[in-house]
């Protein structure tokens, strides 16, 4: 996270906010849509599964927070966060019990 | 690149990324997460604390048996809150061997709180009649809810926290030589190279220890903070709240009145369930209703497990028939307990407990050598230069502020319960007040006087800590000169720890004060916030 010599300062530091919006915000949808593909989706009963898809959704937003910061570029710090929430959330969406909106 | 350099490219490129997190994830709630860490520590002793600050409570005795007990807190409840939705009941432990009371207030006058709050004396069957203080309540509530209105403090808390366990996954990455650098302290090269050992060997020694406080931390609000795990299998959060804590499930009463049968009985039954297993607290839902459940749980300290997860009874408060037996053994619920129970700590016997203690005020000092180092390093790194630059000297002044302040803070909120009239209106209210006028001194002073800070903010936290057993002795009649020989532990530990704070921040402020022109006085000056207490 060295500021490039061949970029400029003030396109160093937007990298940097839109890495840590990333992380945060990026994150914490990676670790919500975690938390509700494995609820539905964990063998286990209904509150087994909530507590244990919540307790492995922090492990998850903690690697993911950690990865966005050692990853190449800013946009692939996105991709990696949105994606497999987007994936997570559409796998929640399939599974989840019939009568909840 | 070829291929033989470009794995060891992209390692040395991990690492400095990782370096740069965990500078940066580490200062910038690392204020809060000291003071999260100081006042979290102290809540280790949280009832010991709160005994210390109502002198008027007898010494420990032997708790009463719980049936007993329970009896009694049921002739008390009848009396005084016969129409009460709710009664929660804390047996007497040998911690606490007061009864604690609790119960719903039907109905709440607007800006009242929906819960009174009771703690009894079980020789008497009255009320404890001691000063009115928040005792070691107010530091545990202050660890997790930083004196902020819900849940604001309970999410800044936790975004701490976070910020916490990425400053330490990225920190254990940038340490390729964890082990090595473990035995390395070099406190004579000073500088940036004294801090930076005393602070890998207190994150080192404590790791296992500083990676389950801050995950736990996290995990004990995660209904608050993962909503979407709940809302993804549960219509209402109340349906999942009731499976995960059935001792607390909310039930429906009828309308018409049937005597309770007492309590006694169930503590009776439920503890010959558990083959010897205690009682811990009891939840009675609509007391002297038809309908009435009476949930029995199981002591907490007699498990790692988390209280509100430990195995309980339901019975039916009118017939006294058995309804529910939930032993919370799934190995969900026992992971989910076990991981908050450890964060609690209220398994840990006293040698445990003053572990806990130690590792903790450890985690403490790892956050503030981390602060201090990110000050050693700069200055050091420019030179003369830095001195001058205004970001250095604004880390700089509010670590001196959230470390020496808040030990001066701390100090006075224990001086103002000793002081303060026993008698005054919205007296607890003051003692706190009294703490954050008090920490807002020192950072007023802190930045006013920047040169000074250190040493004087840290003589002022050790003359007040050394002091409080002389205040003590002046105050109440259960001194050190009469603890000691009682074998008082509680009167007597809490006094000792204040003289032993006290002379380690005595020797902080000395280290402080060395001059700062001289090349080894900077980071002795510096090391000063290195145990901060």
């Amino acid at each position: 996270m060295k500021p490039d010599p061949g970029a400029g300062l003030a396109r160093y530091r937007w990298a940097v906010a839109s890495r840590v919006a990333a992380a945060m915000f990026g994150g914490y949808a990676l670790a919500s849509a975690t938390a509700a593909c494995l609820a539905v989706w964990l063998p286990m009963a209904r509150v087994d599964a909530v507590v244990t898809a919540m307790l492995l959704a922090f492990v998850v937003y903690a690697i993911g927070v950690t990865w966005v910061f050692a990853t190449r570029t800013a946009w692939r710090a996105w991709g990696g966060m949105l994606g497999p929430a987007v994936v997570l959330a559409v796998l929640f969406w399939a599974g989840r019990p019939a009568g909840l909106a | 690149m070829t291929s033989a350099k470009a794995p060891q490219a992209q390692g040395e490129g991990l690492r400095q990324a990782m370096s740069w997190l965990h500078t940066w994830a580490g200062l910038v709630l690392g204020w809060v997460l000291f003071a999260m860490f100081l006042t979290g520590t102290l809540a280790f002793f949280r009832p010991e604390i709160t005994h210390w600050m109502q002198p008027e409570t007898p010494a420990r005795q032997a708790p009463m048996p719980a049936a007993q007990a329970a009896d009694l807190a049921q002739r008390y409840l009848a009396r005084h809150a016969p129409d009460a939705a709710r009664w929660f009941v804390d047996l007497p432990t040998p911690r606490e061997p007061e009864l604690g009371l609790l119960y719903q207030v039907p109905k709440p006058a607007p800006g009242q709180r929906g819960f009174k709050r009771v703690k009894l004396d079980p020789a008497t069957g009255q009320e404890v009649h001691a000063r009115q203080t928040r005792g070691g309540d107010f530091l545990y509530r202050f660890h997790f809810e930083l004196e902020m209105g819900f849940p604001w403090g309970r999410w800044l808390a936790s975004i701490a926290g976070m910020f916490m366990l990425v400053a330490i996954i990225s920190g254990i990455i940038t340490h390729k030589k964890i082990f090595k650098d473990f035995f390395t302290f070099r406190p004579a090269k000073g500088g940036q190279r004294a801090w930076m050992d005393g602070h890998n060997v207190l994150s080192v020694l404590g790791l296992p220890f500083h990676l389950m406080i801050t995950f736990s931390g996290l995990v004990i609000f995660m209904a608050m903070l993962l909503p979407a795990g709940i809302s993804a299998a549960y219509d209402n959060p109340r349906a999942f709240t009731n499976d995960m804590f059935p001792t607390f499930a909310q039930t429906k009463a009828g309308p018409q009145a049937a005597p309770l049968l007492p309590l006694g009985r169930f503590v009776a039954e439920a503890q010959a369930q558990w083959q010897g297993g205690h009682a811990g607290r009891i939840v009675v839902s609509h007391p002297g209703k038809a309908g009435a459940v009476v949930s029995v749980g199981r002591e907490a300290s007699e498990r790692v497990s988390y209280g509100r997860l430990a195995p309980s009874l339901q019975f039916d408060g009118v017939s006294g028939a058995l309804l529910a037996r939930h032993d919370a053994d799934s190995a969900a619920m026992v992971t989910a307990g076990t991981v908050i129970g450890l964060h609690l700590g209220l398994f840990a016997e006293p040698l445990l407990r003053w572990l806990y203690f130690a590792v903790s005020l450890a985690g403490t000092a790892m956050v503030g050598t981390g602060l201090a180092l990110w000050v050693a390093k700069r200055r050091q790194k420019a030179g003369a230069a830095a001195q001058q630059a205004f970001s250095l000297r604004l880390v700089d002044a509010l670590n001196a502020g959230s470390i020496a302040g808040l030990c001066v803070a701390l100090a006075v909120y224990f001086w103002a319960n000793r002081l303060l009239p026993a008698e005054l209106d919205g007296r607890s209210a003051w003692e706190t007040r009294a703490f954050f006028i008090a920490w807002g001194l020192a950072f007023l002073y802190a930045f006013a006087r920047r040169a000074r800070m250190w040493p004087d903010l840290l003589a002022l936290a050790a003359g007040l800590s050394l002091m409080l057993p002389v205040l003590n002795a002046a105050t109440t009649a259960r001194h050190l000169g009469v603890s000691l020989p009682a074998g008082d532990w509680v009167m007597a530990g809490f006094d000792l720890a204040a003289l032993a704070s006290g002379g380690l921040l005595a020797w902080m402020a000395h280290k402080a004060r060395k001059p700062r022109a001289q090349p080894a006085a900077r980071p002795a000056r510096a090391r000063a916030a290195l145990e901060p207490r």
